[in-house]
């Protein structure tokens, strides 16, 4: 079984957003995996081997896509020490491409290398979009399965547990299929693939890291390196006019005691 | 082609409050393209529901089959972007909820159509403001395309008012319907009495700092006395304390009420991001440093256990002097 993992690098979150011209100033910025993506990649793992002998299904292949600048190489390479056999960069400026030229270039890649699934993240950490998996399954016409806190491979068909208003969907899917991933679907026992048994635990405290031994093998594995212009895409269609911050909040006051409060909040906020 | 086409949610014969908010962005869309606003229902009971949505729009169009009784984006997804077409929208839209989340990226990639999430604000025809980084900014960005895909959010637009005179409501053939493999299984709801965490005009979230999950029938009592919505953080969500779907932040829910309380929730900006909008906003935590203290309007340093049942003493008290 083949898996195809689109990722993508994003601005550490933690750092406070800066402006410079009517834009978010990335002059300096420290660059990580997508949370979500990182997500994906350890959940293709866990698809693809036996977490209680730590072996990997034999013959199955993770491969990772990327678009992004030549820097981008850095957080690729994190995702094949976690254990992705190979990665498709494919280097392109951030303005050059929206969500539609995105997928336009998956939809290429995925003509060519032909995966059995395809599991991303729900969506990147700094656009905040949430859209290119399902326009990914659109555009092929494939089943798709967003929001996955669950996933249970049985008999070439996915039964994904999603988190929707109201409860866990539970939806199946045959195989190929495009998955998106939510938090927690890195808990112990999220992944249930036939082959890992189910009494297993996996920590449940996010993605793996990298072993020294991932990193080294990293290294080796291979990497090709496309060009935006190779899969035609077109100008995006979507353009940033500004970014704004918005004002901070009003200081807040400490209150003594719990009268005062439920006081205030008839009287001075007019809430209760 | 200037209309705006609404997907709006329901439940039996009346639209969901979430659909409002999507009407009254549509409402805007529509005077901003210069066309009229066409409600959109799809699925099961969507003709029942129809004179519901009637009240809001001049124009509503359903579409029933019975292999639409359980929501799938593989057979939604065609049926929206054929009416898209058929009803002459450059705006399609659907409230930013799990189900919108899931549907509508989809309808755009069938539509060609550029599309901006989780939207705010219209800001120009065909420029719109939207949450990125966490909410910690605001981007405003102009879509390009011949049809353009949206998903407001709620807490965002306030519900829209009823028409002076109801629309006229039609009904459109499902098509083919392939679900491409795809089945519903089954949802396990949470049931509650309580209102939805998106509706809710006060919203009561515990964090990591209630320890267990025991510990939160506390926090409900306070929500009962309330008629309040139960939310959590994500630490206490992931911890099992608590079902998923409470988790309010930019992975949960986005939520603006007019009274929130964060209780033993230290504030990380994951949560910050649902919860910023809130109106008044009151931290209770332990320590005082918390990072919830710079967003919260009223900050209360002690630790839950004892906060709690006196908060709750002190608002029926209130209560019984009105």
């Amino acid at each position: 079984m083949k898996i195809l993992v689109p990722v993508k690098r994003v601005p550490d979150p933690t750092q406070k957003p800066k402006l410079k011209d009517g834009h978010i100033d990335l002059t300096g910025a420290s660059w990580i995996v997508n949370t979500f993506d990182e997500y994906a990649v350890e959940t293709a793992l866990r698809l693809l081997e036996n977490g209680d002998s730590n072996t990997r299904t034999a013959g199955s292949e993770i491969v990772v896509v990327s678009l992004g600048p030549d820097d981008a190489a850095k957080e690729i390479r994190t995702t094949l020490a976690m254990g992705a056999d190979r990665a498709i960069h494919v280097v392109c400026k951030d303005d050059e491409i929206d969500s539609l030229a995105v997928v336009k270039v998956l939809t290429a890649i995925i003509a060519t290398e032909k995966p059995d699934l395809v599991v991303m993240g729900k969506q990147a950490v700094d656009g905040d979009a949430n859209q290119v998996g399902q326009m990914l399954a659109g555009k092929l016409g494939w089943p798709q399965a967003t929001f996955a806190a669950s996933i249970e491979l049985k008999d070439n068909a996915l039964s994904v547990g999603r988190e929707v208003d109201g409860g866990v969907e539970h939806k199946k899917v045959p195989m190929p299929a495009v998955v998106t991933v939510d938090l927690r679907i890195v808990s112990s026992h999220a992944v249930q693939n036939g082959v890992t048994p189910a009494t297993f635990a996996y920590s449940g405290e996010g993605a793996r890291l990298p072993s020294l031994k991932g990193i080294m093998a990293a290294k080796k594995k291979p990497m090709a390196v496309t060009k935006l212009a190779d899969y035609g895409t077109s100008p995006p269609a979507i353009k940033e006019v500004s970014v704004t911050l918005p004002p901070p909040r009003a200081a807040g006051q400490i209150v003594a005691d719990i009268p005062t409060l439920v006081k205030k909040l008839a009287e001075e906020a007019k809430v209760l | 082609m200037p209309n705006v086409l609404a997907f709006c949610e329901f439940t039996g014969a009346a639209l969901r409050t979430s659909a409002l908010s999507n009407l009254a962005f549509a409402r805007q869309a529509a005077t901003a393209h210069g066309g009229e606003v066409i409600a959109l229902l799809v699925g099961h009971g969507a003709a029942a529901a129809g004179a519901a949505a009637a009240k809001f729009a001049p124009k509503v169009v359903t579409v029933e089959d019975p292999k639409l009784e359980h929501y799938l984006a593989e057979t939604y997804a065609p049926i929206v972007a054929r009416l898209a077409k058929d009803q002459g929208a450059s705006v399609v839209c659907a409230t930013a909820t799990a189900l919108g989340k899931d549907l509508l990226p989809r309808v755009a990639a069938l539509l060609d159509a550029g599309m901006a999430s989780d939207v705010a604000k219209l800001a120009a025809k065909n420029q719109f403001v939207r949450p990125i980084l966490a909410g910690n900014a605001y981007s405003t960005v102009e879509i390009n395309t011949p049809i353009i895909c949206v998903t407001p959010r709620q807490s965002e637009f306030e519900p829209a008012a009823e028409l002076g005179s109801a629309g006229s409501v039609t009904t459109a053939p499902a098509g083919e319907i392939n679900a491409l493999g795809a089945v519903f299984e089954k949802l396990d709801a949470q049931k509650s009495d309580r209102p939805d965490l998106g509706d809710a005009k006060v919203v009561v979230s515990g964090g990591r700092g209630m320890k267990n999950g025991e510990n939160f029938k506390v926090l409900e009592q306070l929500a009962d006395l309330l008629g309040a919505a139960m939310g959590a953080s994500r630490a206490a969500t992931d911890a099992g304390m608590v079902p998923a779907d409470w988790q309010v932040g930019q992975t949960g829910k986005i939520v603006a009420p007019a009274l929130y309380f964060a209780v033993a929730i230290s504030g990380a900006i994951q949560h910050l991001a649902g919860m910023k909008g809130s109106k008044t906003i009151v931290a209770i935590n332990k320590k005082g440093d918390e990072p919830i203290f710079q967003v919260a309007d009223y900050g209360i340093v002690q630790e839950w256990e004892k906060a709690i049942p006196e908060l709750i003493a002190e608002i029926k008290k209130l209560k019984a002097t009105r």
